[in-house]
């Protein structure tokens, strides 16, 4: 398993600004700038930290919005290709349906995998419905949309004999040739973030790498429908590489300082659902079965994304934002307390949902401030890291029905090959 | 306000120069083409439909996507609606008929109007959308998308009593239509929010008379939008509808089909 360092970038000054939406409508008047400049500065110099710490680097961004203050995951990500010559550096991700120029992030992405000598791996993400509104991005067929960019973008990048011509649905270009071209061949490593088995499907059918957030429930599924997908094309079982899950992490000295240090992180949790109800639902953005169970329900607009549900491994439902850190680290939200009760929550988590090999860790969120999240990101990476990079997974039934639906798909691939 | 609940009329299936679409037909006499607002001719009343019928023959489509059809593969805006329902005009073989539409429905029928009004002899506007009059900072449309559903009814409603209902106690199929019609009326109305930018550039090509109706407490088009709509269009009568707000069909039905007919008097 390995570990990606990720923050936020929170503004949590502005948390108490506006109880209905801290996205979306919430005037840029409430940022002391030379806060917001101490903030960004501060987060540079802990992702930079990574190369000694053994720490891999991911970065995300989010628009109109107290809640993140990088509002392009590309340029924190030139940035440290320079501060840094060792950690790989993850965007994820780029919300490519929300980009009206998809051969600009072809552009971008290989300028900075080249200035960091093919170290990035690249993200492609739907985005949360909250982005629709700032990005004024159609939401009724987004991810057709995601998909043309997605086939756009990699066309870009790994076409060597260029130009060639691009007259899609959504984007149109007669030239394109992408100079740079990127240092790895033919692209570097892609990731898409997925809430659902569907998507997983779509994804395992590219072979990239999927990630899921903050429910392990989530990712259990997830994870099986992507294997079970590889297995059906008859290809070898991916292994945990291809797996990536995102949870708030603190490690202390005692499990009080750890469980301090994850309630802190959590501030994330308790606000980044905070946004008005016509931005939380747009149209389109959900499936049409998910808005008549929120209307069966009584819900007549917002209400059908579950930002602040999770459910725990017995079933039961709970609050991400009230719930206790024991509820917490069941669901696979966040893992707290000492090193070794740490590796313990990781090693039940990574047996749960069958393996994964990358953990995106939150070890800053909210208003944990620097002195902290060095010691977080130190005990992390020196007591925690070390014995959760070679993880096994115990055969389990799902592989044994995986294990026969590859077999089956083999012998039909050897049969129409004769 | 008259509560009474008479059996909707009828909604058939058809399909027409290969699309599917739902359509309504009842009444007698000159025929009417309504092209609706909001969800679908039915919502939240049919009360308008029923009065119109007394007078006119109402062919009432649902806009292909909108209630119980999917958007078509490769419709991408609203000119696309125009052309399908000059097919459908086509396809009922009209003639002398009324061009209606109300909101998102009054601009398709304006999209018709400035391309071929052939099978038309009048045209009304009803609170309808489609044009783009002032600056680029001012919006002429309330952004519907940006209200929450409570506020919404009230700024659409001088009574918004009239589209109460409660969505725990209809079925499935019904609830799927409303969320259908909400997607498609953002696919053909997202951006350029609710308006094409080059539409009235060209109404003055609508040669046959025009009836500009419009609620006089309408929040999501304020009155001078349809004032400056009406401007646009060569010799447009423009009127107001009293104690209704952007859906006066459904607000004041029988005030509402008085003035079609007073407009559009002559039968066929």
């Amino acid at each position: 398993m390995r570990a990606w360092y990720f923050t936020e970038s929170a503004y949590p000054d502005a948390w108490d600004k506006d109880p209905v939406s801290l996205r979306i409508t919430l005037p840029s008047s409430h940022i002391d700038r030379d806060k917001a400049a101490d903030i960004l500065n501060r987060h540079i110099d802990e992702w930079a930290m990574c190369d000694d710490l053994g720490l891999n680097i991911m970065l995300n961004e989010h628009h109109s919005t107290a809640t993140c203050l990088t509002s392009s995951c590309t340029l924190p990500l030139a940035i440290l290709a320079r501060e840094t010559k060792k950690a790989r550096l993850l965007v994820l991700g780029i919300p490519i349906a929300n980009r009206t120029d998809p051969i600009r992030v072809a552009e971008e992405m290989s300028y900075v995998d080249l200035m960091s000598r093919g170290r990035v791996e690249m993200g492609f993400v739907k985005g949360i419905p909250y982005e629709i509104a700032a990005a004024n991005s159609q939401p009724v067929r987004m991810m057709d949309r995601f998909w043309e960019a997605h086939d756009l973008i990699l066309k870009a990048m790994s076409t060597r004999d260029g130009p060639f011509n691009w007259e899609g649905r959504y984007f149109h270009y007669r030239q394109v040739n992408t100079w740079p071209r990127p240092y790895q061949e033919p692209h570097p490593k892609v990731w898409i973030t997925s809430g659902s088995p569907a998507t997983g499907v779509d994804v395992a059918r590219r072979q990239h790498r999927v990630a899921t957030v903050l429910s392990a429930l989530n990712a259990k599924l997830l994870y099986h429908a992507y294997r079970m997908q590889i297995a059906k094309m008859g290809l070898p079982d991916p292994g945990p590489d291809r797996f990536g899950y995102l949870a708030l992490v603190g490690v202390g000295d005692t499990q009080e300082e750890g469980e301090t240090f994850v309630k802190k992180v959590k501030g994330y949790l308790e606000t980044t659902g905070i946004v008005a109800e016509p931005f939380t639902n747009p149209p389109g953005y959900a499936s049409v079965a998910a808005n008549v169970a929120a209307l069966k329900r009584g819900h007549t607009q917002g209400g059908v994304g579950a930002h602040f549900q999770v459910t725990m491994r017995n079933g039961k439902q709970i609050n991400q934002a009230t719930a206790s850190v024991a509820e917490l680290v069941d669901a696979g939200v966040c893992f707290a307390g000492t090193a070794d009760q740490v590796v313990a929550q990781i090693k039940s988590f990574n047996d749960y949902v069958g393996g994964c090999g990358n953990l995106l860790v939150m070890l800053q969120g909210g208003t944990l401030h620097h002195k902290d999240t060095v010691k977080n990101m130190r005990l992390f990476s020196r007591e925690v890291l070390p014995r959760i990079q070679n993880l096994e997974v115990a055969t389990d039934r799902d592989t044994e029905e995986i294990e026969r639906v590859r077999e089956r798909a083999q012998r039909e691939k050897l049969v129409a090959a004769q | 306000m008259d509560k009474t609940t008479a059996a909707p009329p009828p909604r058939a299936r058809r399909t027409i120069a290969g699309i599917e679409t739902d359509v309504i037909e009842i009444g007698s006499g000159r025929p009417l083409l309504f092209l609706h607002s909001g969800e679908g001719p039915t919502a939240p009343t049919d009360r308008y439909l029923r009065a119109l019928a007394k007078i006119y023959r109402i062919i009432a489509p649902w806009h292909p996507g909108f209630g119980y059809t999917d958007i078509p593969a490769d419709f991408r805006d609203v000119t696309d609606l125009a052309y399908f329902y000059l097919d459908l005009a086509q396809h009922y073989d009209l003639k002398d008929a009324v061009l209606c539409g109300a909101s998102f429905g009054g601009w398709i029928a304006a999209e018709m109007a400035v391309r071929n009004t052939q099978r038309f002899s009048s045209l009304v506007l009803v609170d309808a959308l489609g044009i783009k009059v002032s600056g680029r900072e001012t919006r002429d449309i309330a952004d519907i998308f940006a209200m929450p559903t409570a506020e919404l009814v009230r700024t659409s409603y001088v009574r918004p009593d009239v589209a109460a209902r409660d969505t725990t106690q209809m079925d499935e199929q019904d609830l799927a239509a409303i969320v259908q019609s909400r997607e498609a009326l953002c696919y053909y109305g997202w951006q350029p929010y609710m308006h094409n930018p080059q539409l009235k550039r060209w109404l003055h090509r609508i040669g046959i008379p025009t009836l500009v109706l419009w609620g006089a407490q309408d929040r999501i088009a304020a009155p001078e939008y349809g004032r400056a709509y009406a401007a646009s269009i060569p010799g447009a009568r423009f009127a107001l509808i009293d104690n209704a707000g952007h859906y006066p069909h459904i607000e004041e039905p029988e005030t509402f089909a008085r003035r079609v007919a007073d407009f559009a008097m002559a039968p066929a």
